[in-house]
């Protein structure tokens, strides 16, 4: 059985991207009309809807902590999200991905502002191609700054990896089932930090510093795609008032 | 869904103490930042599984049992074998484990021991066909938290490696159609001896090894896994602190040095110390 | 001590505003020598001190604060009142109408039930305990009719209008008295239907265009022109 080419001689990846671009991002912020906080986020043909509620009273009252608020992140994918029709119940990734997740954005909330309450985050994947933790952390962290709560800056994360011997950025589902190593990161461009640090697959510690390089540009892309989509809103109120 | 975990009550007089220690350079049980605790590994340690180990490390110990039965590819590798991991931290470890289906904590243990076998090639599954589609060996790990002392990654998947490595398997025939299990004994073979370790963060400080005080402390590890000629195949963050780009690397560096170091300890001929 | 922004200008979470010793205002917070924005939201810069006005916000009790609450649980010698915020109001008995309170002979549900809409007032809040009302004052009690309507807290300044001259209008044109809590919720009591619902609509137009100007003209004009398309269709 020969193996699929990945990228071609001429340095094309298999949706037409070259080893270090992003796919497509669309980025929707307050498009929910209940949740507190919501974003529709695409990326490349990733669907994630991502919601926040709260900070409100937590139930059942006995999780709550008397000197700070509690996250509850629930990532979960859509039975018609993947090929194959997945189970509505709780798997094992979903459950692993929510604790990682809600690790992640952790730091980046000022819990300590809410005692005794609780924040709900929860993101939906509509529609899954490859990088789903990663789409939903970023878009998850705009949710948490659309719903008016404090923090401390935002989330960026992308996942780099080594596709056909190569360091290439933002791994679609094919790239990421057939490709050698997946390296999705989280980062706060604001305090310099990582927030979330995953690798599976093989690679030398030089590919892994590589990925990790690739993985931070991808970051860095996204948290100025993350800054206008936020301002976008103020913006289209600014034009309205010039307008009057 | 994931909540925040109520953190253990562990007095802020000791986690300041061991915070001021580490600030002086020095652990509460006097260790060096590289340093493990004492490690000894049982193997066979149950009979009736197909292989088996006991890791104690420090005060934790870790149970991990191999069961090779016949069962179902997955539709994707219909001529492969099927590996599974699963992790349980029975109640009669920690207080603060309770009793019922693995919970998040747990999982993530699982998956990452899995990450490491898994991602390593460390078995050829595709030895493990009997029937393209219809039937294939299935490679059962679990592995059992006994006593909860601080750094469970690292001795749940030094057992699970240990377990495999002493594993003798049944072979299997397919006559007519069924799986028959025949007397004759097989040894599982390794190409890889994929290393887990694991790093605490505490604050701008790395502790190999953590303690279940040291854990207590800070809440945040990195793990990394690596193979013998130096590549790695797994990396974890666990926990809610952040980590820098310097401390990364950092942690890369001491990890790559001490799974060296414990390969050559454990695993000198490719098998545990002589348990063949 | 260095700035990074104007005022008035559009910041977002973890955004960088200035280095120096600066003074912090609301929604801001310092991190080493430099200090950050914590919202979306406009800077608001006076002299040295830094602020952040919020975009979106939900709200948190001040003392003082008038908010209307629905009850939504009943203890042995209080209510639990929602008030639209993270923590639950507090309404002991003794707070309410001034009279003995004896829990051996009477039962609060005869006072007050679940679901009854009351106005009151938070007494003291601070975040390690839950804010505790009070029906005490003038003004304050339970509402026995209108409607009540919700909005973002953040639009309720505009809702009032400067010295209280939006809600005047609102109340002369429809001769509703329009009761506004702190909290985001807002009373509207008319005694004609046909009027509470043209006080609510007008509430709705102001929350969506609160940040726009020459709203006070717009929602005068907008009554008028309602009113007159009101009277027309009676005759």
């Amino acid at each position: 059985m020969s193996k699929r080419i990945l990228i071609d001689e001429n340095g094309m990846r298999t949706d037409n991207r070259k080893v270090d671009e992003l796919r497509p991002i669309k980025i929707e912020v307050g498009t929910l009309a209940n949740a507190n906080g919501s974003v529709y986020f695409e990326q490349g043909k990733c669907r994630i809807l991502a919601a926040v509620y709260g900070p409100h009273e937590a139930h059942p009252r006995h999780l709550a902590l008397p000197d700070r608020a509690i996250l509850r992140c629930r990532y979960h994918m859509a039975p018609f999200s993947v090929t194959e029709r997945k189970n509505p119940a709780p798997s094992r990734r979903e459950i692993e991905l929510s604790k990682v997740i809600r690790e992640a954005l952790e730091p980046l909330v000022m819990c300590e502002l809410f005692p005794r309450t609780m924040i709900d985050v929860f993101i939906e994947i509509l529609q899954a191609d490859g990088g789903t933790r990663c789409a939903g952390l970023t878009a998850a962290s705009l949710a948490l700054a659309d719903a008016g709560i404090p923090l401390r800056g935002l989330v960026s994360a992308c996942a780099a990896g080594k596709v056909d011997g190569q360091i290439v950025l933002d791994l679609n589902d094919t790239e990421d089932k057939e490709g050698e190593a997946d390296v999705p990161v989280a980062f706060i461009p604001q305090l310099n930090v990582f927030s979330l640090l995953q690798m599976d697959g093989l690679m030398t510690v030089d590919e892994y510093r590589g990925a990790l390089s690739l993985a931070l540009q991808g970051c860095r892309k996204l948290y100025d795609m993350q800054i206008e989509a936020l301002k976008k809103k103020y913006l289209e109120i600014k034009v309205e008032e010039n307008n009057q | 869904m994931s909540t925040t975990p109520h953190g253990s009550i562990i007095s802020k007089i000791s986690q300041d103490d061991i915070k001021k220690l580490a600030n002086e350079g020095e652990r509460v049980d006097g260790r060096a930042f590289d340093e493990y605790r004492k490690i000894k590994i049982t193997t066979g340690f149950v009979e009736k599984a197909e292989g088996s180990a006991l890791v104690e490390l420090g005060s934790t110990r870790v149970l991990a049992g191999v069961k090779v039965e016949t069962g179902f590819p997955f539709p994707d590798t219909p001529d492969e074998g099927v590996l599974s991991v699963t992790a349980e931290l029975l109640p009669l470890a920690s207080e603060t484990f309770e009793p019922g289906p693995p919970n998040e904590n747990a999982i993530a243990l699982a998956r990452f021991v899995d990450r490491g076998i898994r991602e390593s090639k460390s078995i050829d599954m595709k030895q493990f066909c009997l029937e393209r589609g219809k039937r294939v060996y299935m490679i059962m790990i679990d592995v059992c938290v006994l006593d909860h002392g601080g750094d469970l990654i690292d001795a749940s998947a030094l057992a699970a490696l240990a377990a495999l490595s002493t594993t003798k398997y049944p072979i299997y025939n397919m006559v007519d159609g069924q799986a028959v299990k025949t007397e004759e004994l097989k040894p599982l073979l390794l190409r890889e001896y994929p290393i887990a370790t694991t790093l605490a963060i505490l604050d701008d400080k790395l502790l190999l090894d953590p303690s279940i005080q040291e854990e207590q402390a800070t809440g945040t590890f990195i793990s990394f896994v690596f193979l013998e000629d130096e590549r790695i195949c797994a990396v974890q963050k666990n926990g809610l602190a952040t980590i820098t780009e310097s401390m990364l690397f950092e942690a890369i560096r001491i990890s790559g040095e001490k799974s060296k170091e414990l390969r050559r300890l454990l695993f000198p001929r490719g098998d545990v110390g002589g348990q063949g | 001590m260095s700035k990074f922004v104007e005022d008035r200008q559009i910041v977002v979470p973890g955004e960088v505003l200035a280095e120096g010793e600066y003074r912090l205002g609301e929604n801001v917070y310092r991190n080493g020598n430099r200090i950050l924005s914590t919202m979306v939201g406009l800077t608001r810069i006076d002299g040295d001190k830094l602020s952040v006005i919020a975009l979106h916000g939900f709200y948190m009790p001040m003392n003082d604060d008038i908010v209307i609450g629905i009850i939504d649980d009943v203890g042995l010698t209080h209510w639990m009142v929602d008030i639209n915020a993270p923590y639950p109001g507090i309404l002991r008995a003794s707070e309410t109408f001034g009279r003995g309170f004896d829990p051996t002979r009477h039962d609060l549900l005869d006072e007050l039930k679940i679901g009854d809409v009351v106005i009151a007032k938070v007494l003291s809040f601070d975040r390690t305990q839950d804010p505790v009302l009070t029906l005490k004052e003038n003004g304050l009690g339970k509402i026995k009719d209108g409607v009540v309507v919700s909005l973002t807290p953040s639009k309720i300044p505009r809702l009032i209008g400067k010295k209280g001259s939006m809600l005047n209008i609102i109340q002369q044109k429809t001769g509703c008295q329009i009761i506004v809590g702190q909290n985001g919720r807002v009373l509207a009591r008319c005694g004609v239907k046909t009027m509470e619902d043209l006080a609510i609509k007008i509430i709705k137009v102001i929350e969506r265009e609160a940040h726009t100007s020459g709203l006070t003209n717009r929602v005068s004009r907008l009554l008028e022109s309602e009113i007159e398309q009101r009277e027309a269709g009676k005759r």
